[in-house]
């Protein structure tokens, strides 16, 4: 089983875009003028990359740098300061030679109109000089997240399922499958622990889950309204033990073969688990940065976030979801819960729409142009903005 | 209306079941077992929303609420089957930072 991308150095593509990073949020501007001016540019915001304390600043590099790696990305341009705590040669090093990479300060260039002029220079001549063709690529290449938003309780009966479903044949083809949202695993340790390849890797999910939990009960309340979300609560969910019982589901049944840090590149093929939260901008820029060329997104009452970088699959269980939000849903399967389609028979619907859209077809979220502007990516960091 | 499954039992060992569309009060509704879960049949008590849960067995105050075979978190109040089981009857043990750390702790 196979698809059409682009074979660079870094892995193969499934799109051809130039990344403008920002190595500090500072630079934000600067990174959207030259962007909005390159056609196939796309701007990664966020909002870190100073007065941040070493294990932030080391989790903010490791990001930007699996960003510049990600597959999807053709050429890279790095946008500094100048002044900043992230070492914005760090992020340049980390494709230097594999792919185009250049790298502008401006406080060296003079001041943001000269920044954006080169910029611009910059990035165009990445855009022409990236016009490669696709070539056919096994289904082994592919590294796909899952995610599961605005969650109902059709999720875990129906859109998650046919979502693990994907993971399993995925995994089974070779390929490598990463799902996170360390809080969504809350009250589904058993699962975890059973699933885990080894005693350590359980080991250290179950650290991260309890990290998590701690955090959340140093602010002294109740987690709900928090998690479960108040949208997943109209939608029947009642805990966060259900949510994560039902959230699970969507990484199938393989064996977990490794715990990610938030954006670490796996280091093999399989199933990974990657220490996150469920909130999408963190979460989608995340699984962008471990080298996701693909996203598969199961919804209930209908997330409709889309990342600029990775085309993200819109799946749902809930069948007056899919028609409110169709602009938004690529995937219905309703039908499970209807008795009308197998789920094997949906989970196969999902195999070939990845492989579809990882030759090129568009999704829905990119036919809407959403995001172009990069402000739905952000990075998860865990210590005081200084 | 056949083969159009209205409620749905996810596990054998649960003891709450999902609405699949909405389904109003008094009905006697019938509940599918999925793979190894048995069918079932139960009068409802209130009208339940698409989504929604309610209980199967009589649920004492304190009691794990089972889904998915696994708790998914305790009864405050007696809870009669054919009742609708969701955040004003059940809650949560997990990420209480509200509560006592002896309480808390799950």
């Amino acid at each position: 089983m196979g698809f059409q991308g682009f074979v660079r150095e870094t892995g193969v593509g499934v799109r051809n875009h130039v990344a403008i990073i920002p190595a500090v949020g500072c630079v934000n501007e600067v990174v959207l003028r030259i962007a909005s001016n390159v056609r196939g540019a796309l701007p990664m915001l966020h909002h870190q990359g100073c007065a941040q304390l070493g294990p932030d600043l080391r989790t903010v590099t490791r990001v930007l740098s699996g960003i510049a790696r990600n597959a999807n990305v053709a050429g890279v341009l790095v946008i500094s300061l100048g002044c900043e705590s992230v070492r914005a040669e760090d992020i340049v090093k980390a494709v230097e030679g594999r792919k185009p990479v250049a790298l502008i300060r401006v406080q060296t260039a003079g001041g943001v109109t000269k920044a954006v002029a080169e910029g611009i220079e910059r990035a165009q001549e990445m855009a022409l000089s990236g016009d490669a063709a696709r070539e056919e690529a096994s289904i082994a290449k592919l590294v796909v997240g899952v995610k599961c938003g605005a969650s109902d309780t059709t999720s875990g009966l129906a859109s998650n399922v046919a979502v693990g479903y994907a993971v399993d044949r995925i995994v089974d083809e070779g390929g490598t499958v990463i799902f996170g949202e360390t809080t969504e695993l809350m009250g589904a340790e058993d699962v975890v622990v059973r699933r885990a390849a080894s005693p350590e890797i359980a080991k250290t999910i179950l650290r991260h889950i309890q990290a998590m939990e701690e955090r959340a009960k140093s602010m002294g309340v109740d987690m709900r309204g928090s998690q479960p979300t108040p949208g997943n609560i109209a939608g029947g969910l009642s805990t966060i033990e259900e949510k994560s019982l039902g959230a699970v589901v969507k990484s199938g049944t393989r064996p977990i073969v490794g715990a990610l840090e938030y954006g670490e590149a796996p280091d093999g093929k399989g199933l990974y688990f990657m220490d996150s939260p469920g909130r999408e901008l963190e979460f989608l820029t995340g699984l962008a940065a471990c080298g996701c060329q693909i996203i598969l997104f199961s919804t209930g009452v209908g997330a409709i976030q889309g990342f600029s970088l990775v085309p993200v699959i819109k799946v749902t269980g809930n069948r007056d979801t899919a028609c409110r939000l169709a602009e938004h849903i690529d995937v219905d399967v309703s039908s499970i819960l209807r008795g009308e389609e197998t789920l094997e028979a949906a989970g196969e619907r999902l195999v070939s729409e990845v492989i579809r859209v990882a030759s090129g077809a568009e999704v829905r979220s990119e036919k809407l142009g959403y995001d172009t502007r990069g402000v739905n990516s952000g990075i998860y960091v865990k210590g005081p903005v200084l | 209306m056949t083969g159009t499954k209205r409620a749905i039992l996810v596990h054998a060992k649960d003891t709450v079941a999902t609405a699949l569309e909405a389904l109003p009060a008094g009905d006697r509704v019938r509940v599918e077992g999925v793979g190894d879960a048995p069918d079932r049949e139960i009068e409802l008590l209130e009208p339940i929303a698409f989504g929604h849960k309610f209980a199967l067995a009589d649920l004492q105050a304190g009691a794990d609420v089972i889904k998915y075979g696994e708790s998914i978190g305790r009864a405050t109040q007696s809870i009669p089957p054919g009742a609708w089981v969701h955040v004003h009857n059940i809650e949560s043990t997990r990420g209480r930072g509200d509560l006592a750390p002896s309480e808390g702790a799950a």
